[in-house]
This record gives structure tokens, C-alpha cells and sequence, in this order.
């Protein structure tokens, strides 16, 4: 029973169809920065998977900064959630329209 | 064989977390839940051979995100008043539908992709760590440095965005508004 690269694909796809529910369903802005940052791992897996079965670093290189992009995506997101959190008491997303589109 | 209980066995555990997470309606289940779905990834990195990754996938994400979202929501009542509703269909629609087109497109890829080189090949004579360093210093250093830079500002942003007086914002305000906060501030300074 070989584990092969299409079963790391099949779990990463998996997380990522996971993440993008909780994308679509929650409200609340910071249950939704939980859900990016499963899609940002689903997709981590499957760089380094191929990494791993082509036997080429250039996956792990794009998973390392894929977590910088993560981390600092949370620093700003969190540092406007705070802001918005001072401003109006409530993070529903729903209340979130004062550009009036 | 053991390889594959353990690939078995993580993929369950990081699914179910994962879809605790998501389901949840408490914040802090939630959040717990996406920790240990953090832990249970490593363990994918570490089966791959890739420790490099995994640890800093431990000591960053379980270590400074979860670290983060836990001020974010223990400081503030960030739970209180947002009610889950059913989202816009059109939305939930368009979202499957992508989801969808993205499975195939997986599936797929690797079939149309087969005469794929390696570009940089993994070196067998020394570790995995090690490997990575002397990559990431030739190959990537560009990258490196722009991914150090966008760090500096997303951490400036963030001290300057959670910090005092931030709490008016410039751009929302009218031109008196802001001139009346500039004559108290010179006041305030003599």
C-alpha cells in the first residue's frame, strides 16, 4: 500500500474544499481569517508533497514563503480588526458597508 | 506500511479538526481546533522529509499566528453580536462550482504534466535543513529578502494599527474635523 503523490493532492484538495466552506459560511471576520489560513495550509501541503516526489526543493522554497505571506497577512488583518473592533464594537461582515458599492 | 498508517492516520485527524474549525460556532473551539490541525499538518512535512518546514510550520503557526488570533479575540469580544446566516446562494453557488472545477483540474494536472525535470535537485549527501539553506541563500535570495521587507511592513502596520490614538481614523473624518484635531494636538504640545 503505497502512499503516492495523488493521495497528498486528494488530502490537500480536501482541506482546501474545507477552507473555501468556511470562507462561504462564516460572518464573523476573524472565524474567517481561520478559514484562509486553511486554505493557505491545504495549499503548503501540496507544494511540498510534489517537492518531495520530484525530488525538487523548489516546492519547499514556495511553501517557506507562502508561511511569510501567512504570517504577515494575520499582523495587517488583525491590526485592521482591532481598529474596526475600537470603531464599531461588532465584526459582523454583514455591517461591514459603509463604502456603499 | 507505516508510512501509510501514519499518512491515514493524519489525514483523518487534520480533516476533523479542520472541519471542527469551520463548523464550530464557538470561537474558542474554533481556535483550538485550528492549532492542533496546524500540529497534525507538520506531521504531513516531517513524513515527506521536509523538517525544515515543518518545524517552522510548528513554532510559527502554533507558535506566533495561534498566539496572535488568541490576543485578537481574549482582548476584545469578538464573538458578541455576529450571527452565522445562510449565506447568499448566488455566492455558494459560484464557490462550489470553482471547488469543483478545481478537483478536476488536480486530478488532471498530473496526467498532462508527466515530463516534468526537477529544477533543483534535492542533494542526498547532506540534510534536509541544510539543503534548504544553501537553496534559499543562491537560488532565492531576492525572494528572501522581499519576503524579510514585507515582514518589516506588515509589522510596522500592525504596531501602527493595534497601537494608541488609532482609534479615529483620517479618512473618515471631514477637513474640519481633522483641522480642530491638529490645533489641539500644537496646544497639547506647548
Amino acid at each position: 500500500m503505497e502512499i503516492t503523490l495523488n493521495h497528498y493532492l486528494v488530502l490537500s484538495t480536501i482541506l482546501f474544499a474545507i477552507g473555501l466552506i468556511g470562507v462561504m459560511r462564516r460572518k464573523n471576520l476573524l472565524m474567517l481569517f481561520f478559514a484562509t489560513e486553511i486554505l493557505l495550509n491545504a495549499v503548503n501541503i501540496a507544494f511540498v508533497a510534489i517537492s518531495h516526489y520530484y525530488g525538487d526543493l523548489t516546492g519547499q522554497m514556495f511553501a517557506f514563503f507562502v508561511i511569510a505571506i501567512a504570517a504577515s497577512e494575520v499582523a495587517v488583518g488583525l491590526g485592521l480588526l482591532v481598529v474596526w473592533f475600537k470603531r464599531t464594537s461588532n465584526i459582523d461582515l454583514d455591517a461591514m458597508t459603509s463604502m456603499r458599492g | 506500511m507505516f508510512e501509510a498508517i501514519a499518512f491515514y492516520l493524519f489525514a483523518f485527524l487534520t480533516i476533523a479538526m479542520f472541519s471542527i474549525a469551520v463548523l464550530t460556532s464557538q470561537a474558542l473551539h474554533a481556535m483550538t481546533a485550528l492549532a492542533a490541525g496546524m500540529i497534525f499538518i507538520s506531521a504531513f512535512f516531517f513524513l515527506l522529509g521536509a523538517d525544515f518546514i515543518g518545524v517552522v510550520q510548528i513554532i510559527v503557526y502554533t507558535g506566533a499566528v495561534m498566539a496572535l488570533y488568541a490576543f485578537g479575540m481574549m482582548f476584545f469580544d469578538t464573538t458578541r453580536g455576529v450571527k452565522e446566516k445562510n449565506a447568499n446562494s448566488m455566492i455558494v453557488f459560484g464557490l462550489s462550482g470553482l471547488a469543483a472545477l478545481m478537483v478536476v483540474i488536480i486530478f488532471v494536472a498530473p496526467i498532462v504534466s508527466e515530463n516534468i525535470g526537477a529544477f533543483y535537485p534535492i542533494n542526498e549527501a547532506v540534510g534536509n535543513t541544510q539543503d534548504v539553506g544553501m537553496v534559499l541563500f543562491t537560488k532565492y535570495l531576492v525572494p528572501f529578502e522581499l519576503a524579510a521587507v514585507m515582514l518589516l511592513v506588515a509589522m510596522i502596520a500592525g504596531i501602527v494599527l493595534a497601537g494608541k490614538k488609532m482609534d479615529h481614523s483620517l479618512t473618515q473624518m471631514s477637513e474640519e474635523e481633522i483641522e480642530l484635531m491638529r490645533e489641539s494636538n500644537k496646544k497639547a504640545q506647548l
